[in-house]
């Protein structure tokens, strides 16, 4: 039998403060009664001999000092796994919000796992072929690769991540993959996006949803991407699928643990997030990955927005740091009506180097987007000199590398959402991009894929 | 020994109370799983404990013992090839027990007890020894000879020394000392707070040769000298660090991931065991030792990490080797410092971060250098330092790139813009400095060729020229520069591009032999000279731009080491082909002239 404490002392914020207590441990959760019957649940942040601090996930409204009763559990807060889970949409806590009934678990799964031991990883190196160029040509994700998609208000970050949700694929193969989806702070309209698109193109029978809506409680976010993460945990290395993880928006997700940690008063870093928090995110993205001797993967996607289009924003920075690379949209691009816009020089993708190339992608791949690169780079420098000077007092040179700069992005980066370019697609048009400079300024590539590929313009074959 | 009771738990810090007689730093286990933790504050009788496992799921009243003693390295044969956490534990031992996550309160020796080692003495019976002689050799890897020393702090008569197949643990040598006898094993501890001794500290005077362009030719680093990495993500820090821990001329080298990503470890695990090293031949597993604490494993283990590290690396810079340190990051380290701080509530210094961080970083560093070891025979040995440093938004005002600038010899600024272009290692060349160059200059003109520095400083003039003039070009247009002006920004275009960029993914770009480096930019400036005296002349400059032999400049990097001898004779091209069109030149102003005359 449970011990029942009925001393709560203070409630502050998301927080109370429990006194009197005995043997309770640490990140214990707990069961909070209110006057009128109902159960909310908290977590123990801080204990000591004589008083428990405890978070509590579905927020303090309506909690009284002298009637709640609080019962601890002995354990952490878990999600019960079946294979049932796919198809079902719950809330940010884990309850089903579908309105079908619980489902009969399997077994239950501690929401914070563990760290996974660096010498189990397997590196990544399987293409993901998501259909959009400028992720395959410029970005590629790799399977067990984190990549987030750094966005702003405004920006259609969420067409993309439904879009890649919907074509992602591997080349060749036809594997088990499943989607898990954690929301936190979405509006309705947004998570009913999502929804909607999932049960559209058919992708919610396998899909598992988590969604926190901007109303509800502020602490249930920070639940909420481990619920999703120990969701795709069970699907990938006890199911064998592959499981892509999107969650948005961590920058809500930061706020409350900003709120948290500014109601317990503790020193604030960088624009008030409190200094763990590089920990807190890594405890979340780290949990991506592959696991030597196991089917499954882990592949996620993190969507965040980034205030005032500010990379150095604490949120969007340290994420960068733990993640491996970052998909970056442009407002000027969204601007000019590119969908997707992605803006591929400040984007990277880490892990691309091992799953591109011969076997894997295609041999020119590498130079290909390398050049690619350098000249797109070129072409947008020379559009400010442009700006400048007038375009009259650019060389030759300059002007043709504005042409590619413009052709790049009207063409190779700007598809629509519909659309799905294989990876052959996409090389072949970075080839007809680049088939507007001439051969010497592709410093890049190497001389057996430019006789094989490049086709200067006007021409038939080699030039 | 001393007993107490949690008091409180906050995250990683613990409070015991009753522990009266505890000392700073000591090691202390928590709780009944026994979860590893260190002293770092003392109050009256309560002791504040940064513990190095995830502390969820304990409380009050749990004992708390304190071991008596800090927190320490074991040393031995079997340091090389393995992955240790940021306590050294054995993370392949760790997965073989427990599974692909790491559990709590694992216990388990670093090195493994059972394993039998071949030892063979140099020292004989009767021979007088002290602290760090060495004693005997042991085959570790392919290509480390690990010498068993004399502990420090002891020194006797030998009386007796064994060869033969040994655990760690088991007797290899006896010592007679005026007290007592010691019996000796291959195994020693180490506190890894405290640097290990050495006879005497000397300068510098070798580079570390590492077969990146940018860093040798422009911004060496010294055998035995520190230097950082600070950058914004996705600059480059880690290939960086990875670039040096593959292919720098060390002998050891020690790679601490520190509070950095999975992947990435999972990424030097494999590569490195593939990867040969040029001069051994052996993967160069065999000559490397990693720690990893990821970021997701607990915070104040990564605080421990670096020290661990560098202990590693100082017992086999004591055996006489070169040694190399990577730390990836030591912002993670910092920022450890500065959470367990928060949590003691100190008062902040600087963003947060505790008052004594520079003192820390400082410390830190001053562990590299070049040394005469201790101990007979006399030999001399080197552990040079390099870590990477993540700033916010990389921002260089941050206080962990501040402290460490003021310590360390090298910088390698980082910049995204660089990366951006895919200008890679987008390391700022007029940022950047070393402050070896002085003391490495003889070397490089004695070993590399007797011009190596006039040429490094010609191409850093023109990198600089190149810098004002990209200033004036954007006001008023490149074609409005006098041809001599537009020589200097294409030179600088070519060493930017043909020289400093390299390709870390490309078999063969991704190492350069200083000679080569050498003769590649050599090229490139001989290639300056011929054509300004052909612009003084006013050969138009487009004419000399074209000329075939750029090509061979450019492709240069691409040749093969084995064929130095065909990237020499580019400059002897760049001769010919340049006087050819001399002299064309000179024909047809002198026929335009007679031209003139006749008319």
């Amino acid at each position: 039998m449970l011990k029942e404490y009925r001393t709560v002392t203070e409630i502050s914020g998301p927080l109370l403060v429990v006194e009197k207590i005995e043997g309770v441990k640490y990140d214990e959760l707990c069961e909070i009664q209110l006057g009128d019957g109902s159960v909310r649940r908290g977590q123990v942040l801080e204990i000591s001999e004589t008083m428990a601090l405890v978070q509590v996930y579905e927020g303090t409204r309506g909690i009284d000092v002298s009637s709640a009763k609080v019962k601890f559990l002995g354990r952490g807060l878990e999600l019960p796994v079946s294979p049932d889970i796919l198809g079902r949409v719950f809330d940010g806590a884990g309850r089903p919000k579908d309105g079908a009934p619980p489902i009969i678990p399997e077994k239950k799964l501690d929401i914070n796992g563990n760290p996974l031991n660096p010498t189990s990883r397997d590196y990544p190196i399987e293409f993901i072929e998501t259909g959009i160029s400028a992720i395959d040509g410029m970005n590629t994700l790799v399977r067990g690769q984190k990549l987030p998609i750094f966005s702003g208000s405004g920006l259609p970050h969420a067409k993309i991540a439904a879009q890649v949700a919907r074509q992602a694929r591997l080349l060749g193969k036809e594997e088990k993959f499943a989607v898990s989806f954690g929301a936190m702070g979405t509006t309705f309209e947004e998570a009913d996006f999502f929804i909607t698109d999932f049960e559209k193109t058919g992708a919610i029978e396998r899909a598992v949803l988590f969604v926190n809506l901007s109303d509800d409680p502020a602490v249930e976010r920070i639940a909420t991407p481990r619920m999703a993460l120990t969701a795709a945990e069970y699907l990938a290395f006890d199911l064998d699928m592959h499981v892509l993880v999107i969650l948005m928006d961590m920058t809500v997700y930061c706020e409350a643990l900003r709120e948290v940690s500014a109601a317990r008063k503790e020193i604030p870093g960088r624009r008030g997030y409190p200094g763990y928090m590089y920990t807190d995110l890594a405890t979340v993205y780290e949990r991506a990955g592959r696991i030597k001797g196991k089917k499954g993967s882990i592949t996620l996607m993190p969507v965040l927005s980034m205030p005032e289009d500010d990379k150095t924003h604490p949120v969007p920075d340290l994420t960068g740091y733990i993640t491996e690379g970052q998909v970056i949209l442009n407002r000027e691009l969204h601007r000019k009506g590119i969908y997707p816009p992605i803006d591929v020089l400040p984007s990277l993708s880490r892990l691309k180097d091992k799953g591109i190339g011969k076997g894997k992608t295609r041999e020119d791949h590498a130079d290909v987007l390398n050049q690619l690169f350098a000249c797109y780079a070129k072409g947008r420098e020379a559009r400010e000199l442009a700006v400048i000077l007038g375009e009259a007092a650019l060389s030759e040179l300059d002007r043709l590398y504005i042409k590619f700069a413009d052709r790049f992005e009207g063409e190779f980066v700007r598809q629509s959402e519909a659309t799905r370019r294989t990876i052959q697609e996409t090389l072949d048009l970075g080839w007809k991009m680049l088939s507007i400079l001439p051969r010497k300024e592709l410093k890049r590539v190497h001389d057996n894929f430019l006789d094989k590929y490049y086709k200067p313009v006007g021409s038939t074959g080699k030039a | 020994m001393i007993q107490g009771k949690i008091a409180r738990v906050s995250g990683p810090l613990v409070v015991a109370k009753e522990m009266r007689g505890a000392r700073m730093f000591d090691v202390v286990r928590v709780g009944e799983r026994g979860l590893i933790g260190e002293i770092i504050g003392l109050k009256r009788d309560q002791c504040y404990i940064q513990v190095y496992e995830e502390t969820a799921g304990i409380g009050p009243l749990e004992p708390v013992v304190s071991t008596g003693q800090p927190l320490s390295a074991e040393l031995g044969p079997g340091l090389i090839g393995a992955i240790f956490d940021g306590i050294q534990r054995p993370l392949d031992v760790i997965r073989a027990q427990g599974g692909d996550y790491i559990q709590k309160g694992v216990e388990l020796p670093a090195l493994d007890p059972k394993k039998k080692w071949a030892f063979k003495p140099t020292a004989k019976k009767g021979d007088e020894v002290a602290a760090g002689d060495i004693l005997g050799e042991v085959p570790e890897s392919p290509v480390v000879v690990h010498k068993v020393m004399v502990p420090p702090g002891v020194a006797g008569t030998i009386e007796e020394i064994r060869e033969g197949q040994f655990t760690i643990e088991e007797e290899i040598c006896r010592l007679r000392t005026v007290k007592e006898t010691i019996s000796v094993s291959m195994k020693q501890k180490w506190p890894v707070r405290t640097g290990r001794p050495v006879r005497r500290r000397l300068p510098p005077k070798e580079p570390l040769v590492t077969g990146q362009r940018v860093i040798d030719t422009l911004f060496p680093i010294a055998k035995g000298g520190t230097a950082c990495v600070p950058g914004p993500f996705g600059s480059g820090k880690t290939v960086i660090q990875h670039q040096l821990a593959k292919w720098s001329n060390a002998d050891i080298i020690v790679y601490i991931g520190c509070g950095e990503r999975g992947n990435e470890m999972a990424d030097v695990l494999e590569s490195f065991a593939k990867l040969k090293d040029p001069r051994t031949k052996e993967t160069l597993m065999e000559r490397t030792v990693l720690i990893a604490n990821t970021s997701n494993m607990p915070v104040a283990a990564r605080e421990a990490s670096v020290y661990t590290g560098v202990t590693l690396a100082e017992y086999y810079r004591d055996m006489g080797y070169h040694v190399a340190v990577m730390a990836d990051s030591t912002s993670r380290w910092a920022e450890a410092l500065r959470e367990i701080s928060g949590r003691l509530e100190e008062m902040p210094g600087e963003e947060g971060y505790p008052a004594y961080l520079a003192y820390r970083i400082a410390d830190f560093y001053e562990r590299a250098g070049r040394v005469e070891c201790l101990g007979k025979p006399d030999r001399e040995a080197t552990l040079s330092i390099v870590g990477a440093v993540s700033p916010p938004g990389g921002d260089l005002s941050d206080p962990v790139v501040q402290a460490t600038l003021r310590v360390v010899k090298v910088f390698w600024g980082l910049e995204d813009r660089l990366a951006y272009m895919r200008h890679f290692p987008a390391i700022n060349w007029l940022l950047s400095y070393s402050l070896y160059l002085e003391q490495l200059a003889e070397f490089f003109a004695d070993s590399v060729h007797v011009d190596f520095n006039q040429v490094r400083t010609e191409a850093m003039r023109l990198l600089q020229l190149e810098d004002e003039l990209a200033e004036i070009a954007r006001l008023v247009g490149v074609e409005s520069l006098s041809p001599q002006d537009r020589l200097i920004m294409e030179s600088a275009r070519s060493i930017r591009e043909d020289f400093l960029h390299q390709n870390a993914f490309d078999e063969t770009d991704t190492y350069t032999s200083i000679e080569k480096q050498y003769h590649l930019l050599k090229n490139i400036i001989e290639f300056y000279r011929y054509a300004k005296e052909l612009v003084d002349q006013d050969v138009e400059l487009k004419d000399i731009t074209s000329v075939s032999v750029r090509q061979d400049i450019s492709r240069a990097k691409f040749i093969d080491e084995e064929k130095l001898g065909e990237i020499e004779a580019i400059a002897g091209r760049v001769k010919d082909e340049l006087q050819t069109l001399k002299q064309a030149k000179g024909e047809a102003r002198e026929e335009k002239a007679e031209g003139e005359e006749g008319a």
